[in-house]
């Protein structure tokens, strides 16, 4: 669907009001996953794997179930088994069979009369475990002769001298490295280590699942996905899809990580096995121990630039881990890496193996901050060596409108060099930055944002109101922009319009909220159903007027004739024809499902400003400010809150975040104490511009904007750290006993 | 072990309740009393999503039991707006977007409120430090440090 360019002249779009859900959130009534108690309701808890990597002998639940309370346990013998990778894959994650492949991995679940209960059941479920050799780093998992995960998942294509963990290789560029490298006037390689970094939602995983014995029921969960949930629920307990409804709870935070199965068709089986509502809510050690941190690695990076700072060839190859199964987000990784510049000859190519860790999962623009900060890291230290503005050499290389991407298509309308601009101006990239062990940093940052498939429908109400049903669960604010595009359709105040997120049988199928797709798809999708609604309503208002359908246009909100051929009438409102909608023919909604495409890339620049402490190695983020092309915004203040949360979440990663394995292969850090995320009174100011180049493929010129905010901050902070202590980071987080060890 | 009985006062009203003596009052709170405005992130006192007031002071209350909760005036997220009249902090969450997902947000207002209370007239760094216990993993802090000065301006009079 193509920008309406008529449409640039916005009544309701741009404005900052109130979003809908806020009062329920700021009183405490708004209800998430673990927030739901039903009549009869039992506990669940799981039993999970103190091994790394480990045979499963026997499961004697016995003594558990002895408890007076404990009303049944589950184990991989009550899920049916399943065919094809991904949904194999995820049931085997979800519930260990024949091997437990990391700390934390389920082997069985108890439902109990109370949550304590079920705890001390759990720990009753005797399991005999045969220890197997393990691995948790990547080279390691890469050698021939690493203990292995899987038999017989090798790839096919991997490269000679590739071990049996390597799942997967894939390579992306065009043009000849060799002749680009052999015209730069300076080549300059490194490499880089990041570790893995989670998603760090500040609500855990919840569900309550009741069903009966016939396999019909209900699921409450907070998720990004409930069709995804109701499906693998339907598939691992031998439900028919049909009998199996999922209701989105309101959503403590996702970022990626909560579009992917855990806890709930474990708690279906617990409810199904007995009858009875049971809730399943992880403990924050769980969350950590065993839903997806995000992949991580080493990355290589090759660049060649000549002394005008152009630049002449890029190559990086990323080794990544994903975890105890297969995975291609390092794709994502390898395709971002280069997306921001116009190059003759580039290549990138990357690896996955398998490790004893958790299954990564999507963490915000999947993949992209970690090839993406190889390459602006290289680029800035191109810049430093041949004493040229980081700034100047970015505009110089930036991709735009017709450039052909590192990753294969070619562009259209974009951002990046508007951000560019913007940031060349703003008063941060000109402010002096004096003293000493300070430093200013500067990245780009790219998001390919995702369409997918969307349904959603629109009813009129007989008092000129309108109501939306969509399928996406709302993290960051979306009920308030998909209401402000339909009173924008529809020509109503936005008041009067309200959007529900509804459950799995209330609506067509959705995609999973996630790859900034909301606003753009399910905003495409609520323009196409409101204008459906507007067509039955002119249908409506021409049946009054005994003239043509064709002769009646829709003008703010009411229905006009089209011209003075068409009749002489005065406007009729939406509301007035709602009014008589039952008389005149029946009741007035209009529906689209579509799979969208045409998202639109998105592009983002940071400047951080950093002092590092010489003696302690801390950095300390003294200021910093983010651009981003946002198509339109239609919500400011929440498009805004998607830049600096991004930022934000970007420098945990860059200074803190790390997962730290044991020589036991036991993550050592399972809580918010010592898995740091940022504070406070860790930041300044988040500084925030919008900038807004309409996106071709939304008739608002949407983009999605959820994602790209952090993808630079691990190279902009990395930069500034670099250029503050006068020595290149290359390994992640850059923590304070890291950058002393660098420094001195 | 029998139950214990506990008496307190919640948001101004008397309240008992039998509890475990294990039981944490979040525990209370949520899965006895149905007030869930207090979430569990942690249960370690690392997150704040579980803040409220004992008597003024600003606790976690996964790390309190719930019997100590005896003869106590707690107050929770659920006794801040002042019935349909918003707490100007609560206002200004809303009208400044100080949330994205909102799990964080009883345990935030809950440690502003216990700040302005005190110290009416805070700087942008003693907001920082005084919110530096409760987590937001969505909005970088921006917008609710900025609502926090608003609302502590609008009950200054400012």
């Amino acid at each position: 669907m193509a920008l309406d360019d008529t449409k640039r002249d916005f009544k309701v779009i741009g404005q900052r009001v109130v979003r809908p859900d806020g009062i329920d959130k700021v009183t405490g009534k708004a209800q998430y996953g673990a927030d739901l108690i039903l009549p009869g309701m039992l506990w669940g808890a799981v039993v999970r794997s103190p091994h790394a990597h480990a045979k499963i002998l026997k499961i004697d639940a016995s003594e558990a179930l002895k408890l007076d309370g404990v009303e049944a346990v589950v184990t991989r013998a009550d899920f049916v088994e399943q065919k094809g990778d991904n949904f194999a894959d995820n049931l085997d994650n979800i519930m260990a069979g024949k091997k437990a492949l990391y700390d934390g991995h389920a082997v069985a679940a108890v439902a109990a009369t109370s949550q304590r209960l079920a705890n001390k059941a759990a720990k009753l479920v005797k399991v005999e475990y045969e220890i197997l050799p393990h691995v948790t780093e990547v080279d390691e998992a890469m050698k021939a002769d690493a203990p292995v995960l899987h038999e017989g998942r090798k790839y096919t294509g991997a490269p000679a001298g590739s071990g049996p963990n390597v799942t997967h290789y894939q390579d992306y560029g065009h043009g000849d490295l060799d002749a680009g490298f052999a015209k730069a006037d300076m080549v300059i390689e490194r490499s880089f280590k990041s570790e893995g970094v989670h998603q760090g939602y500040i609500e855990p995983h919840a569900c309550v699942a009741n069903y009966n014995t016939d396999g019909r029921g209900e699921t409450w969960v907070c998720t990004q996905g409930p069709f995804m949930i109701r499906d693998f629920t339907a598939a691992f307990n031998g439900f028919n899809i049909s009998q199996v409804r999922v209701t989105p709870s309101e959503i403590g935070g996702g970022f990626g990580g909560k579009a992917h199965i855990f806890i709930e068709p474990v708690a279906a089986a617990l409810s199904k096995k007995t009858g009875r509502p049971v809730k399943m809510a992880m403990t924050r050690s769980e969350v950590l121990r065993a839903t997806g941190p995000t992949i991580s690695g080493h990355i290589d990076v090759k660049i060649g630039m000549k002394k005008d700072g152009t630049i002449t060839a890029g190559y990086l190859g990323m080794r990544a881990q994903g975890g105890a199964y297969p995975s291609g987000t390092v794709d994502m990784a390898t395709q971002a890496a280069f997306a921001a510049y116009d190059l003759e000859n580039v290549k990138s190519e990357g690896w996955n193996v398998v490790t004893n860790r958790p299954k990564e999962a999507a963490y915000r623009a999947p993949g992209a901050p970690l090839g993406v900060w190889g390459v602006e890291s290289v680029l800035d230290e191109l810049c430093q060596e041949l004493n040229l503005d980081p700034m100047e050499v970015r505009i110089k290389n930036a991709a735009k409108k017709g450039t052909k991407s590192s990753y294969g298509p070619t562009f259209d309308d974009m951002g990046l060099l508007t951000a560019l601009e913007a940031a060349k101006a703003h008063p941060h990239w000109n402010a002096p930055l004096d003293g000493p062990n300070k430093g200013r940093g500067l990245s780009c940052g790219f998001w390919f944002n995702f369409g997918g498939a969307t349904s959603v429908s629109l009813q009129i109400n007989s008092d000129g109101t309108a109501s939306v049903t969509e399928g996406n669960p709302d993290i960051g604010g979306s009920r308030a922009s998909i209401s402000m595009m339909a009173a924008e359709t529809l020509g109503l105040p936005f008041e009067k319009v309200r959007t529900i997120v509804a459950d799995t049988n209330s609506i067509g199928f959705n995609q999973e909220t996630n790859g900034s797709r909301v606003t753009f798809a399910v905003g495409l999708a609520t323009i196409k159903a409101a204008e459906a609604a507007i067509k039955v309503m002119c249908g409506r208002a021409a049946k009054i007027w005994g003239i043509d359908e064709e002769a009646v246009d829709w003008v703010d909100g009411a229905a006009v004739p089209s011209g003075p051929n068409a009749g002489d009438f005065p406007p009729m409102t939406l509301a007035e024809i709602a009014k008589v909608a039952v008389q005149t023919g029946g009741p007035i909604a209009g529906h689209h499902e579509v799979t969208a495409d045409g998202a639109g890339v998105s592009f983002g620049v940071h400047i951080a400003d950093v002092e590092v402490d010489p003696e302690t190695g801390k950095t300390t983020v003294l200021r910093y400010t983010a651009f981003q092309d946002a198509g339109k915004a239609i919500h400011p203040d929440y498009v805004e809150g998607q830049m600096q949360g991004g930022a934000v979440q970007g420098i945990g990663w860059a200074l803190n975040e790390e997962y730290i394995y044991g020589a036991d292969g036991r993550l050592q850090n399972d809580g918010f104490l010592d898995y740091r995320i940022p504070v406070a009174s860790d930041l300044p100011m988040i500084d925030a511009v919008i900038l807004e180049i309409p996106n071709p493929g939304h008739p608002y010129g949407v983009r999605g904007v959820g994602e790209t905010g952090i993808v630079p901050p691990l190279a902009a902070i990395g930069n500034a750290v670099s250029r503050a202590t006068g020595v290149r980071m290359t390994k992640l987080p850059m923590s304070p006993p890291t950058v002393l060890k660098a420094i001195s | 072990m029998s139950k214990l009985h506990v008496t307190t006062t919640i948001n101004g009203d008397s309240r008992e309740f039998l509890c475990e003596p294990e039981d944490t009052l979040l525990d209370a709170l949520r899965n006895t009393l149905g007030l869930t405005g207090a979430k569990e992130g942690c249960a370690t006192g690392d997150c704040g999503a579980c803040s409220v007031t004992v008597n003024g002071r600003l606790v976690c209350s996964c790390l309190m039991l719930a019997a100590e909760a005896e003869g106590q005036e707690i107050d929770t997220i659920e006794g801040m707006a002042d019935h349909d009249k918003l707490h100007p902090l609560q206002k200004h969450f809303l009208e400044g977007a100080a949330l994205q997902c909102g799990i964080c947000t009883p345990g935030f207002l809950v440690a502003a409120k216990a700040l302005l209370d005190k110290n009416p007239d805070p700087t942008e760094t003693e907001i920082r430090y005084h919110l530096a216990g409760n987590l937001c993993r969505c909005t970088g802090y921006d917008k609710i440090i900025r609502a926090v000065q608003n609302a502590a301006a609008e009950m200054r009079g400012a």
